[in-house]
């Protein structure tokens, strides 16, 4: 399994698949901080950005995202509400200086790569005593998705290609209690078949250990000034809910209590209608590796990457995106 | 989001933004996450605007050579 859906992309953009085809079967992870987010946070999210005087901002893919009702923020934004996708976080800082008079919302997502940025996010919103920037924390971390993946027995995996700009901010350190074998990877060509190649040389000999094939970027322990800013801005949720796998617990973070103030889940009190995953698509099981995008009714026809269904072909990293994209593509030998 | 293209400082602004050229893509950058500050001339990884690791030039080099082979093969590809 690549755990990570910017490897995914990589394997079908360069046909590693089908150059290996017979000998490696990939099965995708659930690496897409798009894809994972559960549908009660895509509908938090509609929620938040409906409210009057807020403006609405977060990171591009997650706008095109349907609901439970079928609208995506994209589709709230068309009907006047003010959204905006962000390149930095940092940018939200500006927003909220230019516009007083508004409460200004940024929706954070991602693994632990896009963890520090939210970080320095909170630290410069109280340095500055921001009044009116708040942050809703969803942000997962890959250990208890990997560990939930291999203890459920969803599918045979021989090994896992390791996350590799997770792991330049964690380190190789936070895989060493999962029982199989792990090699972080780059996402060029070269890095995925190097990353293949070490697995089973670990499989071929027994072995079950984190080795790393990513070494111009990612060292035992990780950057530790990033790791130090999560420290002190946020705390390990309880648990959390993740699409295709449900709640987790100890899988996400949340603003600790320095912070607070800072906190959309606290500062407002939205009433969520009950959520529900559209009926058809098997995004929840894309995710887990329990099925191919191709094994979908909608894949292709009615969902597609200008018209999507499920968050896995909305974004840029998930499964269905890649397969849509790439499904052409033939080696040429 | 994870884009594996390593970025050259070109300029360091004021507090903790830089310039960063992208395979000729020009950007802000910040350098809140790295400790010790990277200076001009380094290269650098991205991620949602942040800088999160410096790398060697010599691997930086080796990694934008093999972009610019990818792409100039997939080019020959659509052609």
């Amino acid at each position: 399994m690549e755990f990570c859906g910017g490897h995914t992309h990589a394997i079908m953009r360069y046909a590693i698949d089908k150059l290996l085809d017979g000998y490696i079967e990939f099965i995708h992870g659930p690496g897409c901080p798009v894809c994972v987010a559960s549908m009660d946070r895509i509908d938090l999210a509609i929620e938040l950005a409906k409210m009057p005087n807020v403006i609405f901002t977060t990171y591009g893919d997650l706008l095109r995202v349907p609901g439970s009702y079928r609208k995506s923020l994209l589709d709230i934004r068309s009907e006047g509400h003010d959204i905006r996708s962000l390149y930095s976080c940092l940018d939200a800082i500006d927003i909220a200086v230019k516009n007083q008079d508004k409460n200004v919302i940024f929706f954070a997502i991602g693994f632990e790569t896009t963890t520090p940025p939210t970080a320095v996010l909170l630290k410069k919103a109280k340095e500055m005593k921001l009044k009116n920037l708040f942050v809703v924390s969803n942000h997962v971390m890959t250990p208890p998705a990997i560990g939930y993946i291999l203890n459920a027995g969803i599918s045979h995996i021989d090994g896992i290609i390791g996350p590799g700009h997770v792991s330049v901010i964690t380190g190789m350190k936070i895989y060493k209690e999962l029982d199989i074998p792990i090699v972080i990877s780059g996402f060029e060509a070269f890095d995925i078949l190097k990353a293949v190649n070490m697995i089973l040389d670990q499989h071929i000999k027994h072995e079950r250990k984190v080795e790393n094939a990513y070494t111009r970027a990612v060292t035992e322990e990780g950057n530790k000034e990033a790791q130090k800013l999560i420290e002190q801005t946020l705390d390990i949720r309880d648990t959390f809910n993740w699409r295709g796998i449900g709640p987790l617990p100890k899988s996400a973070l949340k603003i600790n209590k320095d912070y607070e103030m800072f906190d959309a889940e606290k500062a407002f009190d939205v009433k969520l209608p009950p959520s529900k995953e559209h009926p058809l698509c098997i995004c929840p099981k894309v995710i887990v590796g329990k099925a191919k995008p191709t094994d979908c009714k909608l894949f292709g026809n009615l969902c597609t990457p200008e018209n999507p269904i499920g968050s896995c072909m909305v974004s840029s990293e998930g499964a269905c995106a890649a397969y849509y994209k790439y499904q052409e593509v033939e080696l040429c030998m | 989001m994870c884009l594996a293209i390593p970025s050259k400082i070109v300029e360091i602004l004021d507090n903790n933004i830089a310039i960063v050229d992208t395979m000729g893509v020009r950007r802000k950058a910040s350098l809140e996450l790295l400790n010790p500050k990277p200076k001009v001339g380094d290269y650098v990884l991205l991620h949602v605007g942040f800088a999160i690791e410096i790398l060697s030039e010599e691997d930086a080099l080796e990694s934008l050579k093999l972009f610019e082979e990818a792409l100039q093969y997939e080019n020959e590809l659509e052609q």
